[in-house]
């Protein structure tokens, strides 16, 4: 939490100083909370840890929702908004890693696996019935004594 | 004083649980049974040696030694005992006792059952928990002992050691930093032990099938040993999971309960494989198939164990440099990766052995479900592993970070879901060995068939999200066939020896406890799949900054902002709580009281919602900011969320289900099961049919 705190105090005057460097253009109209909450809701700010930004009770995020909203009376898109925050903070602001470079490999990994996962296991079941038929073709069926299998049942089953 | 005694204690229950798992495995190898009972006696001593020490832990926070450097980053003069008991799992060197405790605890239970019967196995499960202890004790003694002191040198700076350093004085603080605002809610008092009970109870089977594989006991032996230690585990995982999403929906302030974050992920991990072992071991059972793959996954949650342990506490998830400048970072992973090579290891020696009995008969049949379960189960945990891990290769790699957010996670396991929930209704109906899909189509139609009615009305009645309708579909297909096996058990039952019908279900389920609690936990994970549909796809919001008497509309909700007070609390707080009026429907439904507290002592705010709940749905309002003179204007962020009431009291079926399928059966006497077992073979040789 102490160190958490003190990352705090080093961001903060970056969230400031990005307030004084944007355009402070004319404010057309005043944009609701709900538009800035539905762009603040997909960014994630690097101190609050996996605390989306709509939600995040800070002062440095109450700064870049301040920002968001500045940016929405400017008349700016959601993306050129995300892509504001993303070139002063980096990719990790948003929810999921874009598919560029080796994030890339977040999105394909997981496919891949569950793939080969399911191939497998369906070489694993072709392989149990093969077995199972030619067992049934060469093997005629012992009828079992019942009394053994039962048995080998109730000792099994003695635990 | 008490804090040597409680170290001194921690390092003897250290010494003598190397020492358990030396003998142990010296007497297993040279069969020497009094070495053995040697080692037995090592495993029962830790409980009460490492008691010693968790309770000299608990009175030096009960009564605020805060010269104990742990005592005074936990706990503070304001705190009441509870809490400041509950402060022996608030930070990570307390848990890390709190973990050791518990762990000498279930070995110690696993001492005391009855050693004749499992005798070549038990000492090698001696070998493996003692083992798996003193690396957590050794963590505690050498690199995070919870009983260091504050010492001040002449120039003012702070030293800890747990004895004098030289020209040093005792430093006391009057008061302590007191335990992280989070933490201080009903729900993290029980939240943290629970899954810290269901970490440790893996533990057990884990050391079965180790012991297993040592001695070559390859048999299903090890699986009905351990199949109660297991349930037990994934009972208390189960509710340490379920406990601390209602926390962190009730202190959290975000309108949900599951934030994919990393830490929950930790704990959430080794549940998917627990699950995913917990099914798949009956196929073994009944089968004698899949030996191998049940060692995998046994193998595989006793290292998420670990793993989780040491994320939900360390905070190493955030940054590659937090990890390689923590000491017992690397140690952990050390550890894990041994653990887990040995055990592959074993595994690999013992492969020949563990050959399967069986051949699957049919790919409708039940095990080729539990298979695709397995599967399905598996690449949730794929999922989740590599959406934790990935910052950190992006970061090691790239030197940047990124964040892997819910977005990641809910499309890429929410199909995953889908299918589960969609062999949680065919594979109860399927049949082990053989089944055709004749004999599956004839007992699954009229389930299907009334279960498409409900999309159907959802549909007409306006939903027309595709996923939620097949979210409902699916929900409503296994609320059936679940229900309809009840029903069927019962009236056979009801047929065959008359009894009433409520008497035949009530025995049928008494009988075959295992399965009818896991169809009751079934039914749970309905309940909460309606009200997780109903959260996640229906959730709705909105903000405004009103002045005192303005409305704010969510849907067929309104709310009026009616006042504001503010004041300072004995424990530190500045709480600002607002009242807030709740219409439904123009009509007054009551009176909520969103806050917003502020802890002084360590600067942090807590939203606490205000929140109007009712079976259909909850109307939750966050107090988000307020202008300095209140009358002027406050902020409030409002949530819709339909039926998440439902994923409460789902929970609360799984667990009564998880109970009735862990309770206890009673020990069968073998004098009687022996004379019953000639009386049945008489008949049998008789000619009679049995």
């Amino acid at each position: 939490m102490m160190a958490k705190r003190r990352a705090l105090w080093l961001v903060l005057p970056a969230f400031l100083g990005a307030l004084l460097v944007l355009p402070a253009a004319a404010q057309t109209s005043e944009p609701t909370d709900d538009q800035v909450n539905a762009i603040a809701k997909n960014l994630y700010c690097p101190v609050c840890e996996n605390v989306p930004l709509d939600v995040c009770p800070t002062q440095a995020c109450a700064q870049w929702r301040a920002t968001i909203r500045q940016m929405l009376a400017e008349g700016r898109s959601q993306e050129e908004i995300q892509q504001y925050f993303v070139e002063q903070y980096g990719a990790r602001v948003l929810a999921a890693p874009p598919a560029v470079g080796l994030n890339w490999l977040v999105y394909v990994i997981p496919p891949l696996a569950f793939a080969a996962g399911g191939f497998v296991l369906l070489r694993a079941f072709r392989n149990w019935r093969r077995a199972a038929t030619t067992q049934a073709a060469t093997t005629p069926v012992q009828p079992e004594d019942p009394y053994v299998a039962r048995l080998e049942e109730e000792l099994r089953r003695r635990d | 004083m008490i804090a040597n005694v409680g170290y001194f204690s921690l390092v003897l229950t250290f010494l003598v649980a190397l020492y358990g798992a030396g003998a142990a495995a010296y007497g297993a190898i040279r069969s020497r049974p009094e070495v053995v009972e040697s080692a037995r006696h090592a495993l029962l001593l830790t409980w009460p040696l490492m008691t010693v020490g968790a309770l000299s832990m608990i009175l030096l926070l009960v009564t605020g030694q805060y010269q104990v450097e742990y005592v005074a980053s936990v706990t503070s003069n304001a705190m009441p005992v509870y809490l400041r008991v509950t402060a022996l799992w608030g930070g990570q060197s307390g848990s890390l006792l709190f973990w050791s405790w518990l762990m000498s605890a279930f070995a110690s239970a696993v001492g005391l059952r009855k050693w004749a019967r499992d005798r070549e196995l038990l000492p090698w499960v001696v070998v493996v928990t003692m083992i798996t202890l003193a690396f957590f004790l050794g963590m505690v003694v050498f690199f995070e002992n919870p009983f260091v002191r504050l010492w001040q040198m002449a120039d003012g700076q702070v030293l800890t050691a747990l004895f004098q350093p030289a020209g040093t004085t005792a430093l006391v603080p009057l008061d302590g930093q007191g335990l992280n605002p989070l933490l201080r809610h009903p729900g993290m008092v029980i939240h943290p032990p629970m899954l810290y009970l269901g970490f440790v109870s893996f533990v057990i089977p884990y050391a079965f099938a180790m012991a297993a594989l040592v001695t070559g006991r390859t048999d299903d032996r090890w699986i009905r040993i351990t199949r109660r230690w297991t349930l037990v585990a994934w009972l208390f995982l189960s509710l340490g999971l379920i406990l601390g999403g209602r926390w962190a929906y009730d202190v959290l302030g975000w309108g949900g309960y599951w934030g994919w974050d990393p830490v929950e992920i930790a704990a959430f991990m080794p549940w998917l494989s627990g699950t995913a072992f917990l099914h798949s071991v009956m196929i073994q059972e009944k089968r004698g198939m899949l030996k191998h793959w049940n060692m995998v996954l046994i193998v595989l949650t006793y290292a998420l164990v670990i793993f989780g342990t040491f994320l939900t506490r360390s905070g190493i998830l955030s940054s590659v440099h937090a990890f390689s400048q923590s000491a017992i970072g690397p140690l952990f992973f050390g550890f894990i990766g041994l653990t887990f090579v040995v055990s592959l290891a074993l595994l690999i020696r013992r492969w020949d052995d563990l050959r399967g009995e069986n051949q699957l008969g049919s790919m409708l049949s039940r095990e080729a479900l539990f298979l695709l379960n397995n599967l399905l189960f598996v690449g949730i945990l794929v999922v989740c592993f590599w959406g934790v891990i990935f910052p950190l290769i992006s970061e090691l790699f790239t030197g940047t970070k990124v964040t892997v957010g819910p977005p990641f996670y809910e499309r890429a396991t929410g199909p995953l879901w889908a299918g589960l929930l969609l062999l949680m209704g065919i594979a109860p109906l399927s049949a082990w060995g053989r089944t055709s899909w004749k004999n599956l189509g004839r007992a699954l139609w009229l389930p299907f068939a009334l279960s498409l009615l409900v999309p159907v009305v959802l549909h007409f009645r306006g939903v027309t999200l595709w996923a939620a309708l097949l979210g409902y579909w699916l929900a409503a297909f296994v609320g059936l066939v679940t229900l309809y096996e009840f029903w069927r058990g019962a009236l056979a039952r009801h047929r065959r020896n008359s009894e009433s019908l409520p008497l035949a279900l009530w025995r049928l389920a008494g009988r075959n406890r295992r399965r009818y609690g896991g169809y009751v936990i079934h039914l749970g994970v309905v309940m909460m799949a309606l009200g997780i549909i109903g959260i996640e796809m229906f959730q709705t919001e909105t903000q405004g900054t009103l002045a005192q008497g303005q409305q704010l509309t969510l849907g067929r909700y309104v709310m009026t902002y009616d006042s504001l007070a503010q004041w300072d609390t004995p424990d530190g707080r500045n709480v600002t709580r607002a009242v807030v009026s709740v219409y439904r429907a123009g009509r007054l439904v009551g009176e909520v009281y969103p806050r917003r507290d502020y802890y002084y002592a360590s600067q942090q705010p807590m939203t606490i919602p205000g929140v109007r709940s009712t079976l259909e749905d909850d109307f939750y309002v966050l107090l988000v900011g307020w202008e300095p003179i209140a009358a002027q204007g406050a902020t409030f962020k409002l949530y819709h969320n339909p039926l998440v009431n439902f994923v409460w009291l789902g929970g609360l079926v799984f667990i009564v289900g998880t109970l009735v399928a862990a309770w206890p059966d009673r020990e069968p006497e073998p004098v009687r099961r022996k004379t019953v077992l000639r009386r049945e073979a008489s008949a049998t040789a008789g000619g009679k049919a049995t």
